[in-house]
């Protein structure tokens, strides 16, 4: 330490300040103007760049954290598009609703207790000579079903899945237990055309009840109304099966 | 003086041109510029001991560089480059403080 004094010490440093025409002092300074430039730049870059300065580790961190965010939101969205679909459900539930109250119709069709009209076919059997018996309508209403009759009456009596045919003590034709007597009508809903040839093929319906001495009048109509309705009435011992579907 | 000036000059000139660091010298800039402030660092130092030499800072301070450039090339290589930065820039800091601390000494008698 050969500086004894705070003037001394500046003024060294002012004394080796001062401008010198010389190679190493330009050199020098040509050196420290290129610190400084690369100074500002590596500033500058450190400031610009984002990512680039960051070593693997803090890299794989970082993708390690998007990662785990990208797994977090993931669960959030699929929460949230649940619930907005539950949400929008309440138009679903419409058209279920609508499904519901369509196939309670068809059901209620099927089960006799709404009335129904629709094309279909009446098939009048008129039996002078009391020949037909009730296998014989029992006959025919099979035959209406198999050609497609989704709705049937016979004279004022509903035919659904139950119904039975049978002959009373007095000889007269029963349906489910309620007398009727000719002439037979039965009218059937469905494709006219299919049932009208169900009933007149050779050896079916009609050509059995002309053997038996009836005659049989089939007749097609656009708008034949089955009004006859059945009572509701529960089923004693069938529960809907809940836990088993199909 | 002269240094001096180019050095603001170069500054200056760094601001205006914004320029950017190619991909190769990415790794080293850092370094070599901790580098060169410890040989300015030490340039003053030496000036205020007296013993300043212009074709020492300039010796000094190209080696400076070159060497911690060097180090940290050779880190990269041998796969240890991001620790070796940090050591050469731990050295050249403490240096840079000594420095520092030599010369507040010459100035303020503190």
């Amino acid at each position: 330490m050969s500086v004894g004094s705070g003037e001394s010490g500046w003024r060294t440093l002012a004394r080796m300040g001062r401008p010198r025409a010389t190679k190493a002092n330009a050199l020098a300074a040509v050196l420290a103007a290129a610190l400084g430039f690369a100074m500002v730049t590596q500033v500058h870059q450190n400031r610009s760049s984002g990512l680039d300065n960051l070593s693997q580790d803090d890299l794989v961190a970082l993708l390690d954290g998007e990662a785990q965010q990208a797994v977090r939101l993931g669960h959030e969205s699929d929460t949230l598009t649940y619930t907005r679909d539950q949400l929008r459900g309440s138009s679903g539930d419409q058209a279920a609703l609508s499904a519901a109250q369509q196939r309670l119709t068809q059901l209620g069709i099927l089960a006799g207790t709404l009335p129904a009209k629709g094309p279909g076919i009446r098939v009048t059997v008129a039996d002078p000579k009391a020949g037909v018996q009730s296998a014989n309508l029992l006959d025919a209403v099979e035959e209406l079903r198999d050609a497609g009759a989704e709705a049937i009456q016979v004279n004022s009596v509903r035919v659904v899945a139950s119904t039975y045919f049978s002959t009373g003590s007095d000889n007269r034709l029963q349906v489910d237990g309620t007398a009727i007597s000719p002439p037979y009508v039965l009218l059937a809903i469905g494709d006219p055309h299919t049932m009208s040839t169900a009933m007149a093929i050779p050896g079916g319906v009609v050509s059995t009840l002309r053997q038996l001495g009836a005659t049989t009048v089939v007749t097609s109509s656009t708008a034949v109304s089955v009004s006859a309705l059945r009572a509701r009435s529960g089923d004693r011992y069938a529960q809907p099966d809940t836990t088993s579907t199909g | 003086m002269i240094p001096a000036l180019g050095l603001i000059g170069g500054l200056l000139l760094g601001l205006f041109l914004h320029p950017d660091v190619p991909l190769w010298l990415q790794p080293y800039l850092p370094v070599a510029v901790i580098a060169a402030l410890d040989a300015v660092f030490g340039a003053v130092r030496s000036m205020l001991d007296g013993i300043f030499s212009d074709k020492v800072f300039v010796v000094s301070f190209l080696s400076n560089v070159v060497v911690a450039a060097l180090i940290v090339f050779m880190g990269d290589q041998l796969g240890v480059g991001s620790q070796l930065s940090t050591a050469v820039v731990v050295v050249l800091g403490l240096r840079i403080f000594s420095n520092v601390a030599a010369i507040r000494r010459h100035l303020f008698h503190a």
